[in-house]
């Protein structure tokens, strides 16, 4: 994995060592795993995972972006942004055509926009600080936005902002458009056949404007619904690629023990799971900072690290991961310390009053999880219940407020303002809904940190405020981190630089190659 | 008293399953006080196979935990599960169907439809489903076993009831102008005993295997290990680990084994004409 990691991170940042640099082959079939079966194709209108996975390779965005999450042109071929930082003007890159011939233009940009803010949940909010997007030729586009928001390159992934063909939405209803079933983009694969409950089947698009990419004549997508017939698909040779969460955590090291097997965490970045623990701040003893601090000193995060996630991921420091923008380790530490957590509890008066554990019900990773944290809880003297539930139980307890802790885990979308602060700050403590700030922190001066870091300039002013916002949180521990998830993607060893950007293999076929 | 013993200990199913269950009793009492390891204490590296180490002498499961701890606190649950589900099963049965035998008419017709109601419905189709309402604890496990196993309890008291019901000494004492419910509990139910205690003893055994069934599927008391919750999260990593398996799945064979030889042990006891040297 290190090598692979470093190979992806070399190849990204443009310095392409030579002991590790191969000249790409042309020509190859891949089989890969799309779990499960995506519910449709465009983009623009479903944004399920695996309808990105395979989409990302259809449709593009108008940037694209580097594991650690720099900008990188994609169809903008370059950008600059106003002094006052309201006003972005993007160029676009010239000579790009749809898979239908029909040449791309400002004019899709200008219309994708439109449809997305109608269709497509996040991409309004992202785009709810934008005041108005204009055309002024074929080839430039400028956004102008209210005020100065800070994470505004960020939303420009192609998940996030597909664009797509004016000439063949514009004016239809769009959910009965004929194309959503044969969707047409800009991107290095096109949409051939669909066989459903069977394979999704894309071919190399001939006239991609980038000279010699792709370099694949065609993907296969395999649709197998039962977990233990992809890993058997996987060692008999039928799949050659199996995404991030396509097998059972407890597969991985078997799988990866196989012959020519490359196992990589990278291609993540960009979403950036984090795991944690909702701690109810409301009522009961982890109403008490100290009972909360305690809790972060009695988890071994390295044993579930190493043992429940099979030693992919990274133990969390704070609220934002590692691999987010402004990101600092610079916090207070909290390293397994049983003797550390028992004598907390001790100060803060607990006397074993009975605290209830939600598990998360997505199976028997988390399952595994939960036992072992009520175990590292109980060895400091913490009367731990564990509460069964399934899925939607668990998030109406936890939208209720009606737990002690509670299993979680969150996408971070790459900018603190984007990803991190809506668990945080008290405008968004909402009874009934889940993935906000249920644990009931309320600190003015996180809530004015949050609300100054999304629209500060310049980038060091942000960094400085986020910093701030990272070293006050991992004092008062509202919620207990655990691990930024890595989700393992298993391939052939002679599948190569599939995984480049920190969307991974959404839109990694781009630049994969067969080494035959 | 004392022929019922010899007779028992003639069979030699019986010794067998009376050997076995006490060395379960034994073991679900006083191994904890042996092996005081909490079973969900990681103690090992992860996937230790069995017979490596002296101090976990069955390997550890994917957690690292004890695999042998596992399987002594686990006799606890298993058995307790068992037994006093039989015993509600027992005290909500036999009422219904004395009552059912005795009364009969109106009283039997309302009592033996309802007891249909409960067993129309698939035992253990309706223990899932009423483990899933009630959310899974030792409480509502306990509780759905009962629900699904007394029917038959009920039905078998009701047939030995009519049948006794009309013997002489009862209505002797019927005309001496004895209280129902004395001649039920003290005339009738004694001699309709033998069965229910044969019954009893495999219902013990089918209640063993309910649990183990419903932890299986995820639905065990998540703060308790049993023999059915290590089969079921050891499954998985079945390929990798089979001891995580196996070991309890021979302890849940061999105790529901146990109780079935028991039951046949105790059916020649309980049942002259059966026992009969020379049968």
């Amino acid at each position: 994995m290190p090598k692979r990691v470093l190979l992806g991170l070399l190849l990204a940042c443009g310095l392409a060592a030579p002991a590790l640099a191969q000249e790409p082959k042309t020509g190859g079939v891949i089989n890969a795993v799309i779990q499960p079966e995506p519910p449709g194709l465009m983009l623009a209108l479903v944004q399920n995972g695996p309808t990105q996975m395979v989409s990302g390779n259809i449709f593009e965005g108008l940037l694209r972006y580097s594991p650690k999450l720099e900008p990188q042109p994609e169809l903008a071929e370059s950008w600059s942004v106003s002094a006052d930082a309201k006003t972005y003007t993007f160029k676009l890159r010239k000579g790009v055509t749809w898979h239908d011939g029909k040449p791309f233009t400002a004019a899709d940009v200008l219309f994708s926009i439109e449809m997305l803010k109608q269709t497509h949940a996040r991409a309004r909010t992202n785009l709810a600080q934008v005041d108005k997007v204009e055309a002024p030729d074929d080839y430039t586009v400028v956004f102008t936005l209210k005020q100065p928001f800070g994470p505004f390159l960020g939303i420009f992934e192609v998940g996030s902002m597909p664009m797509v063909p004016k000439h063949l939405y514009e004016g239809t209803d769009w959910k009965t458009n004929p194309y959503n079933n044969a969707p047409v983009g800009t991107g290095p694969f096109m949409f051939k056949e669909w066989q459903k409950g069977s394979f999704i089947r894309l071919v190399k698009n001939p006239n991609y404007y980038e000279k010699g990419k792709p370099y694949l004549d065609e993907i296969y997508w395999q649709i197998i619904p039962d977990a233990a017939a992809r890993s058997v698909a996987y060692e008999t040779g039928k799949v050659d690629v199996l995404p991030g969460g396509s097998v059972e955590n407890f597969d991985v090291p078997r799988l990866s023990k196989l012959k020519d097997t490359c196992v990589t965490g990278a291609g993540w970045e960009f979403f950036s799971p984090l795991a944690w623990l909702w701690l109810n701040n409301r009522q009961g003893p982890l109403a008490d900072k100290r009972v909360r601090q305690a809790v972060m000193y009695a988890i071994d995060r390295d044993f579930a690290k190493d043992v429940i996630w099979n030693g992919l991921g990274k133990v969390a420091t704070g609220p934002s991961a590692s691999t987010i923008k402004y990101y600092t380790d610079d916090v207070k530490k909290y390293p397994y310390d049983p003797a550390k957590a028992k004598a907390l509890l001790k100060e803060a008066g607990y006397k074993g009053e009975k605290i209830r554990l939600l598990p998360l019900a997505y199976g028997e990773t988390w399952q595994r999880w939960g036992e072992a944290v009520k175990q590292n809880l109980q060895d400091v003297g913490m009367n731990i219940e564990t509460i069964a539930t399934d899925v939607a139980g668990g998030n109406q307890k936890i939208g209720d407020w009606d737990y002690d802790i509670a299993f979680t885990y969150l996408y971070q979308y790459g900018d603190p303002a984007l990803g991190v602060g809506r668990n945080y700050i008290s405008s968004n403590i909402a009874k009934g809904q889940v993935f906000n700030n249920v644990e009931g922190y309320s600190n003015p001066e996180i809530d004015k940190l949050f609300a100054d870091g999304a629209v500060a300039t310049p980038d060091s002013k942000r960094k400085e405020i986020y910093e701030k916002a990272q070293k006050i949180l991992v004092e008062d521990v509202p919620v207990a981190w655990m691990l930024e998830l890595q989700f393992p993607t298993i391939t052939r060893c002679k599948v190569k630089n599939l995984i480049t950007t920190a969307i991974g293999v959404n839109d990694g076929f781009k630049d994969a190659w067969l080494d035959k | 008293m004392k022929q019922f013993w010899s007779s028992m200990l003639k069979s030699p199913s019986g010794v067998i399953g009376l050997i076995i269950l006490l060395l379960a009793v034994g073991i679900a009492l006083f191994g904890p006080m042996l092996f005081p390891n909490s079973p969900w204490r990681m103690v090992q590296r992860p996937f230790l196979p069995p017979f490596t180490l002296s101090t976990v002498p069955l390997g550890t499961d994917a957690l690292g935990r004890d695999v042998f701890a596992g399987m002594i606190f686990g006799a606890r649950v298993s058995l307790l599960v068992g037994l006093v589900s039989t015993l509600v099963a027992l005290v909500v049965g036999i009422p219904i169907g004395a009552m059912a035998g005795y009364f009969g008419g109106r009283v039997d017709d309302a009592l033996m439809r309802f007891t249909e109601f409960f067993q129309t419905i698939p035992s253990f189709a309706l223990a899932i489903v009423l483990v899933a309402i009630l959310q899974p604890s030792i409480y509502s496990i306990v509780a759905s076993i009962a629900l699904v196993s007394w029917p038959p309890v009920a039905r078998l008291v009701r047939g030995e009831v009519l049948s006794l019901r009309t013997r002489e000494y009862v209505q002797a004492a019927i005309v001496t102008g004895q209280s129902n419910s004395w001649i039920i509990l003290r005339e009738i139910l004694p001699n309709a005993l033998s069965p229910v205690i044969v019954l009893a003893s495999l219902m013990v055994a089918t209640a063993i295997l309910l649990e183990s069934s419903l932890s299986f599927l995820g639905l065990g008391d998540p703060n308790l290990i049993s023999w059915g919750y290590m089969v079921g999260a050891g499954r998985t990593v079945i390929r990798q680990a089979w001891w995580i398996t196996v070991f309890p799945g021979v302890a849940i064979l061999i105790s529901v084994l146990g109780l079935n030889l028991i039951g046949e042990g105790l059916n020649d006891a309980l049942n002259p004409r059966l026992s009969r040297e020379g049968r």
